[in-house]
């Protein structure tokens, strides 16, 4: 078998007139974080809801442990319970705790037992940091702690491949450390990850290859050291002067 | 003349009490109060009307707002999904269902179903009460429908794409997060329709009653006949109006704590 999760192939996407993303090509090993950096509008945000087909894509393929997603025979549903996501706006269930959160897709969709589920649910939130905070609602918890909940849920799925669409953003900056240091983790274990981040310190760090997106095209990508610390293009040094002088 | 927006107020708040007052006192003075009890509110006449008035009239009531409401809730909720479904078919259904059972009056859609189709298809409803709470079922679904689609649209987008990035399939996703905080918009308004449906029950003795299914409006409207006094109508209006406050008082109550809540 080979080592690839997720192998996108000229993927386009286009919003009515608006050609949002032109040819991608990109393949995720196992273990690999790649970092998707790039300024706003680039298209950053479609290709991580493409991999999961939250869009569809205009055409090209995105290929996941060998199994064509935009083929219409796809169980797709099957396929993204191997695909983690946590979003810019966490999206807990606002009417369910922070347990049933992180059962209620162990449940209905795995088919686990209340025990097992639960179980596993009071590992992943103490491992989130948030072990006294189960019977809690959304509405109780800071940011911070609602996206740490996210990952949890999307955690028990036990994913293959986990995507962070600029996860930390919507976070006051004293909150945003918490949410990285779990990231940091779940990398440092192992765990696939495509992350779309403003945050370059944690591409430094975490990622072993970073992908810089500017007009819907992939413009430089490479191990940080060289596209973050050495940028060839100078799209990319532009880029990158901008969000680190400010 | 420059007054303040304030000032002026107060004045028509004054000019309001002032003409009150007057219509009051006139009232007192001039209306015949014991004609006018003896036209409408007779004790005698009032103590006739028990215990038919519940046990037969407010209970066909009952029957029928349930029929209708349970019907039109089942109805409205199919319709709404059909409404938003990407099945351009269902949505052109949904769409002209909605506007045909809205755009007819209450009476002629109970007049068609009630008469016309039987007649036409030579078939007669297996059950009165059906015959009355379809019709209105029918309708009752249309209203709901859009009530019940602006409660799932306003469902923020992200609980469903949350739900289906966990891998649950559309329906399920619908099911166990949209609808239940869809619900916590609709329940105010759906209440207000279920109060508006419990009067109009009363246009269902358009199509005859037995002296089983006689309903509260038409007990009191055959009381009036029997009697040539108005008090049997008055306390009909009365025993809708038990019925109707609770809930309108529910409504409010939601109402402010969804308020409070939001602030
Ligand atoms: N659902 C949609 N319908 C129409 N246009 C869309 C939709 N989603 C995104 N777009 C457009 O696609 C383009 C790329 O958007 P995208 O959200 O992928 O950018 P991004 O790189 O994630 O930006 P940001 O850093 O601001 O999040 C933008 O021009 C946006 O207006
Ligand atoms: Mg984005």
């Amino acid at each position: 078998m080979s080592d690839i999760v997720v192998s996108i192939r000229q993927l386009n996407k286009s919003f009515g007139d608006n050609h949002v993303l032109r040819g991608i090509n990109l393949e995720v090993q196992r273990g690999e974080v790649v970092c998707i950096i790039g300024p706003s509008g680039s298209g950053k945000s479609t290709l991580l809801r493409c991999v999961n087909l939250l869009e569809t894509p205009t055409s090209g393929q995105v290929i996941f442990l060998g199994d064509d997603l935009t083929d219409h025979d796809c169980d797709i549903d099957s396929a993204r319970t191997k695909i983690g996501m946590v979003f810019q706006s966490f999206n807990l269930f606002p009417h369910m705790t922070a347990l049933e959160n992180i059962c209620v897709a162990q449940r209905k969709v795995l088919k686990r037992s209340a025990e097992e589920s639960e179980a596993k649910a009071r590992a992943l939130l103490a491992r989130v940091g948030l072990g006294e905070k189960a019977d809690s609602y959304p509405g109780q918890l800071s940011g911070g702690q609602q996206q740490r909940v996210a990952i949890a849920r999307a955690l028990a799925m036990d994913p293959t491949v986990m995507l962070f669409d600029e996860a930390t953003s919507a976070l006051d900056p004293e909150l945003v450390g918490d949410v990285l240091r779990v990231m940091k983790s779940l990398a440092e274990e192992g765990m696939t990850m495509l992350v779309v981040t403003h945050e370059m310190g944690f591409a430094s760090n975490a990622a072993t290859r970073v992908v810089f997106m500017d007009g819907g095209v992939i413009v430089e990508e490479g191990p940080p050291s060289q596209v973050i610390s050495a940028p060839q293009e100078e799209r990319t040094r532009a880029f990158l002067s901008s969000v680190l002088n400010h | 003349m420059a007054i303040s927006k304030r000032k002026r107020a107060q004045y028509t708040r004054y000019g309001v009490y002032v003409v009150t007052s007057v219509v009051l006192i006139a009232m007192v003075f001039f209306v015949d109060w014991n004609k006018l009890q003896d036209a409408m509110f007779r004790w005698e006449l009032v103590k006739d009307q028990f215990p038919g008035i519940l046990t037969t009239a407010a209970r066909n009531t009952l029957i029928f707002t349930i029929l209708g409401f349970a019907g039109g809730l089942i109805l409205g909720l199919l319709l709404a999904l059909m409404r938003l479904s990407k099945a351009r078919a269902y949505r052109y259904f949904a769409a002209t269902y909605i506007e045909v059972f809205r755009g007819i009056p209450l009476v002629v859609t109970l007049l068609i179903l009630g008469f016309g189709i039987p007649i036409a298809f030579k078939w007669s409803w297996p059950n009165p009460y059906l015959r009355g709470a379809v019709p209105l079922a029918l309708v009752a679904g249309a209203y709901m429908a859009e009530t019940i689609r602006a409660g799932i649209e306003a469902v923020p987008k992200g609980q469903m794409e949350a739900a289906r990035s966990l891998g649950m399939s559309y329906s399920r996703a619908m099911a166990t997060i949209v609808i239940p905080q869809a619900l916590r918009i609709i329940v105010p308004p759906l209440t207000n329709e279920l109060v508006l449906l419990i009067k109009d029950t009363s246009l269902i003795s358009i199509l005859g009653v037995t002296e089983g299914t006689i309903d509260l409006a038409r007990y009191g409207r055959n009381g009036v006949f029997d009697t040539a006094n108005s008090t049997p109508l008055i306390v009909a209006g009365l025993v809708y109006m038990i019925m109707t406050i609770p809930l309108t008082q529910l409504v409010a109550y939601m109402e402010r704590r969804a308020k409070a809540a939001g602030k």
